[in-house]
C-alpha cells in the first residue's frame, strides 16, 4: 500500500506540478534545516570578521573606497549612455528598457543530490522572489529560481544538466543555446551551424529571447570550438562566468511578474 | 501512562535529516552516507513491534521535503528497506559485527537501487555504479554509531 502511495507520489511529482503549492508551504519547515547546517559557516565568517587586525581593515577600507570611486565614475558615464540609449530606442519605436530591481541574498544551502545543481537562498516570496526570478553574482548569471517558499527559495544553476538558456555572442550577436552539462565549470553550445562565427575567447551574454532572463548579462567565455566536418553541427564549450560553487552572496533580479517554470 | 521516551526517536531522525543536507565539498557528495537508512535499520532491529514500514515511509517523506527530491523518492526507497529489514531482523540481531556490516551494505544497496531507479525516471543519468557508494559508507558507519545509539536508547528506555 505504502509502496503504491510512494510510487504514485513520485509519478505525480515528476510529471505534473500539482504538488508545487505543498512544497512551497513545506519550505517554512525545511528552511531551518538549511539555516542550521549553514551555522558553522556563518560562525567562521563572523570570527573572520571579528579577528581581523586593524591594519587589514584600514587597508581594505581604503581599497574599497578607491573601488567605489572608480565604480561611481563609471556609473556616471553609464547614466549618460543609458539616457542616450533610451532615446534612440524610443526613436526606433522599440520596447522600453525596464530598470530591474536587485535584491542581495545569501546562499544558505546546497542540494545534497550530486546529480542536480541547486542552491538554497535565504529570500523567498515575502521578498518578492518568485519562480523564474533570475539569480546572478558579481561575475555573471548563476541560474533561476525554481521553487519559492516564504523566506527561502531553491535556485537551479545554469550548469544543471536539465537547464538551457538562450545566449548571444557579444562580438557579433550570433545566437545560440547554452546547455548545462552537470559539470560546474562547463556549459555546452550544441547544434551550432558549422559556418557560424564563434571563436575561442568570445564572451556570451544572455540574449533575453526566452523571456526568462534579462538580456545583456554575462554568461560565460567560449573555451573551445569543435568543428568536425564529419558531424552535422559544430559544438562549443563554454566556461561560465558566475562562480557557481563559490558565491556566498547572490543577486536576485526582480521584475515583478511571475513566470511558470516549465521543463526546458 | 508510563514514559516511553519516544522523543529520542524523533530527535535522532531530525539529526539524521540535518546530516543529510549538511554542505559537503563537491567531490564528497557521492560518498555521503544515508543516515536515515542507518536509523531505520537500527530502530527496526531494536523495536520491530512498534517501528515498521510506515515509520520508514514517513521518515523518507520528510527527507524528500528537506532535500528537495521528487516527493516519494526516499519514502519508497526507505519503505522497501524497512520491509527487508523487518523480514530479517531476527537474523540480523544474531549476526556478528562483520556479518552485520555486510548485511547493512546489502540493505542500503537495495535502497540506493530504488532511489537510482527514480533518478533514471526523472531523466538524470547516473554515471556507472557511483550511486552505490553511500551503501559502502553507510555500512562502514554502522559499527561506529550504532553501539552508541544502542547505549543511549537503553539508558533512556525507549520503548
Amino acid at each position: 500500500m505504502l509502496g503504491l502511495a510512494a510510487a504514485a507520489l513520485i509519478v505525480i511529482n515528476l510529471y505534473t506540478d500539482w504538488l508545487q503549492p505543498l512544497r512551497e508551504r513545506a519550505a517554512a519547515l525545511v528552511t531551518p534545516f538549511y539555516w542550521l547546517t549553514d551555522a558553522p559557516g556563518r560562525v567562521t565568517d563572523w570570527a573572520g570578521d571579528q579577528l581581523r587586525s586593524r591594519d587589514e581593515l584600514l587597508e581594505e577600507n581604503s581599497r574599497l573606497k578607491r573601488q567605489v570611486l572608480l565604480l561611481e565614475q563609471r556609473s556616471q558615464s553609464l547614466a549618460a549612455v543609458k539616457a542616450e540609449n533610451t532615446q534612440l530606442k524610443e526613436l526606433m519605436n522599440s520596447a522600453e528598457m525596464l530598470d530591474e530591481r536587485v535584491l542581495v541574498s545569501q546562499v544558505i544551502g546546497v542540494s545534497p543530490d550530486p546529480l542536480e545543481h541547486v542552491l538554497v537562498i535565504d529570500k523567498g516570496r515575502d521578498d518578492g522572489v518568485v519562480p523564474g526570478t533570475p539569480i546572478m553574482d558579481a561575475a555573471g548569471l548563476l541560474g533561476q529560481v525554481i521553487e519559492a517558499g516564504g523566506s527561502s527559495s531553491r535556485v537551479l544553476l545554469i550548469t544543471d544538466a536539465s537547464h538551457a538558456l538562450p545566449v548571444q555572442v557579444l562580438r557579433n550577436s550570433v545566437r545560440a543555446v547554452a546547455e548545462g552539462t552537470g559539470d560546474l565549470y562547463r556549459l555546452k553550445l550544441r547544434h551550432l551551424a558549422n559556418t557560424s562565427d564563434i571563436r575561442e575567447g568570445d564572451l556570451l551574454l544572455s540574449s533575453g529571447l526566452g523571456g526568462r532572463f534579462p538580456a545583456g548579462y554575462p554568461v560565460g567565455d567560449v573555451v573551445s570550438v569543435i568543428r568536425d566536418p564529419g558531424r552535422p553541427f559544430a559544438e562549443a564549450e563554454v566556461q561560465p562566468r558566475g562562480r557557481m560553487n563559490r558565491s556566498r552572496f547572490v543577486l536576485a533580479v526582480l521584475s515583478g511578474e511571475e513566470q511558470s517554470v516549465g521543463s526546458e | 501512562m508510563e514514559a516511553n521516551n519516544r522523543w529520542f526517536i524523533v530527535a535522532s531522525v531530525v539529526v539524521a535529516l540535518l546530516l543529510a543536507v549538511m554542505p559537503l565539498p563537491l567531490g564528497w557528495l557521492w560518498f555521503r552516507p544515508s543516515f536515515t537508512a542507518l536509523l531505520v535499520i537500527f530502530w527496526i532491529n531494536r523495536m520491530p513491534q512498534s517501528v515498521g514500514v510506515g515509520f520508514a515511509w514517513l521518515v523518507g517523506l520528510a527527507e524528500d521535503l528537506v532535500t528537495g527530491a521528487a516527493l516519494g523518492t526516499h519514502a519508497l526507497a526507505l519503505a522497501v528497506l524497512a520491509y527487508f529489514s523487518l523480514l530479517t531482523y531476527q537474523r540480523t540481531r544474531a549476526f556478528n559485527p562483520a556479518q552485520q556490516l555486510l548485511w547493512v551494505f546489502v540493505l542500503v544497496g537495495i535502497q540506493q537501487v530504488v532511489g537510482n531507479w527514480v533518478h533514471n525516471l526523472a531523466g538524470k543519468p547516473v554515471p556507472g555504479l557511483m550511486f552505490l557508494w553511500p551503501a559502502l559508507t553507510t555500512a562502514l558507519l554502522w559499527p561506529l554509531t550504532i553501539p552508541w545509539l544502542d547505549h543511549m536508547a537503553g539508558r533512556l528506555q525507549v520503548r
